[in-house]
């Protein structure tokens, strides 16, 4: 078959997934996911009060209607549609393969990239539109050169 | 403003010359540009050369430190995997601005073998396979399934784009493979990133292209004969899109410089006899055929199923072989499409000849951010 799927490969895979149990001393692994003291972690975008375009990141101008100084902090919901994806086979040199690579547009505005997690990397069990949940857990146990541990985000078929 | 001509155009046999220096292999296919000119580097008034591995490091004086160092004024260019093709348009717009009549223009690359694409440097942690994956396989995978969601397009139907590209390249001597690939093979290679095989990621060589172009007057006093006339040239960076942040959009960017190459040329996709786009994936040349409106939205699929962009079809596309047989050394690849489709309108193509071709087209697309597109014409 032209999958060439591995079903131990898979399990590899989630033996890695860990779910969100505590955030202390944990670290986000971007700079829009907000790991607060208290209280659950959350995707953060940056929308622009003139256009409404929707960035991931802080930034002080929008780059679609040019306003300087509109942008305002929101929290991004945590239910999505699949809007694209791949499954990746090759990737470098010590990262799990397959995976899920996965596009997910966000109910009320923002697309995020991340794994899809919770079902097996064929194109079968793949549907566009399909609704997913945002969940967070432990950075598939990567830790920073100082030894810190992060904490990311996983999609999973809500 | 000047018309501006193509008097000479060359390109290497892309390969792997991992004992060569790139400044040596840019300056082969510089001298073979010449000597098709019939000039020498003592006529070039200027020098433009794109490069990507080496873009702080001067090639294009290195390159006339290999073949004659006359003095002219040389600007090194980096463009992603639209470098050559920058470079080219640069040269195109010093003769349109008046400013020279005969300038050279260089593209080249030494690439080694693997996989490109964001590693996930930076603080922290890597995120490749954690926050998806930034590879280039899987960027373009993730662009034609967008495709697929859209209008159901196949893993069958973007494998058959291959087939067809590596059938041309067998007709081609200076492509790096002349293997057939039937269907099964490019299907059941190894799978990189779904629905990419390893068949349908374009081929990592060093090579280099190069042209010498010249002013209108220039061309009357050399002589016309062999000469290409440079229609449009049109190049365009990435508009905002919804997805912009996590999606590199190469629609939006190919769709504003078609149309802006269009209206130069006064032209219309229909008057187009043979088109060299930038199929760095099979996922994305299925993209380009509505993008450069060579067929109406969603009619893609068909396109392929029907044989319109084969050799001998309606349109063909890629008869070199195209990225994926031909090769891509990124930062000569912009010159080397434009090599070949100088060498149809010449009719100079040998066994791969578009028949009666009198217009051509040639795309790039780097990174997603950036789009050149260049009409030929057949004075």
């Amino acid at each position: 078959m032209y999958l060439n799927y591995k079903k131990n490969l898979f399990q590899c895979y989630l033996k890695h997934k860990y779910f969100y149990g505590g955030n202390k001393n944990m670290l986000p692994a971007v700079d829009y996911l907000i790991v607060p003291d208290k209280g659950d972690p959350y995707l953060e975008g940056h929308k622009c009060n003139v256009c409404g375009a929707m960035f991931l990141g802080e930034r002080t101008v929008c780059s679609k209607c040019f306003a300087r100084d509109k942008m305002s902090k929101v929290k991004l919901s945590n239910n999505g549609t699949l809007y694209s994806y791949s499954i990746v086979y090759r990737s470098f040199p010590g990262i799990d393969v397959p995976y899920i690579s996965a596009l997910v547009d966000l109910e009320d505005g923002g697309t995020v990239k991340g794994n899809l997690i919770n079902v097996e990397p064929d194109p079968d069990n793949v549907d566009f539109g399909m609704k997913v949940k945002v969940v967070y857990g432990d950075a598939l146990g990567r830790k920073d050169k100082d030894g810190n541990s992060y904490m990311s985000y996983f999609f999973e078929p809500a | 403003m000047s018309d501006v001509y193509v008097l000479g155009v060359d390109m290497i046999k892309f390969g792997r010359f991992p004992d060569r220096t790139v400044p040596n292999i840019g300056a082969e296919a510089a001298l073979m540009a010449l000597d098709d000119a019939g000039l020498t580097i003592k006529d070039m008034q200027a020098m433009y050369c794109g490069n990507l591995g080496q873009a702080n490091a001067m090639v294009g004086q290195r390159i006339l430190q290999e073949i004659g160092q006359t003095g002219i004024p040389v600007v090194n260019c980096a463009n992603a995997c639209a470098t050559g093709a920058t470079a080219f348009r640069e040269a195109w717009m010093s003769i349109k601005a008046g400013m020279y009549d005969v300038v050279l223009a260089v593209g080249v690359e030494q690439m080694g073998k693997g996989l490109l694409g964001g590693a996930g440097g930076g603080d922290g942690i890597p995120k490749e396979g954690l926050l998806g994956s930034g590879t280039m396989p899987c960027v373009f995978a993730e662009a034609g399934m967008e495709h697929s969601s859209k209008y159901g397009t196949t893993f069958e139907q973007f494998a058959k784009i291959s087939v067809k590209n590596h059938h041309h390249s067998t007709l081609n001597p200076k492509a790096m493979y002349q293997i057939e690939t039937p269907l099964d093979d490019v299907m059941n290679a190894e799978m990189i990133s779904y629905p990419n095989t390893k068949l349908m990621c374009s081929v990592n060589v060093d090579g280099s292209a190069a042209a010498v172009l010249v002013s209108e007057k220039k061309a009357k006093e050399l002589g016309m004969q062999r000469a290409i006339k440079v229609r449009a040239s049109a190049l365009a960076s990435d508009p905002f899109t919804d997805r912009d942040l996590v999606m590199p959009d190469v629609n939006a960017c190919t769709r504003i410089a078609a149309k802006d190459a269009y209206e130069q040329a006064g032209l219309g996709a229909e008057d187009v006899n043979l088109v060299e786009l930038h199929d760095c994936f099979a996922t994305a040349e299925m993209l380009h055929y509505e993008n450069l409106g060579l067929c109406k939205d969603g009619e893609a699929g068909m396109m392929i199923d029907e044989g319109h962009v084969e050799l001998g079809g309606k349109i063909p596309v890629n008869v070199s072989g195209g990225l994926l047989s031909k090769g891509h050394p990124l930062g000569a690849t912009g010159i080397a499409n434009i090599y070949e489709v100088c060498s149809h309108l010449r009719g100079e193509a040998g066994k791969r000849q578009v028949e009666g071709a009198k217009i051509g087209m040639t795309h790039v697309i780097g990174l997603g951010t950036a789009c050149a597109i260049h009409i030929l014409e057949k004075p």
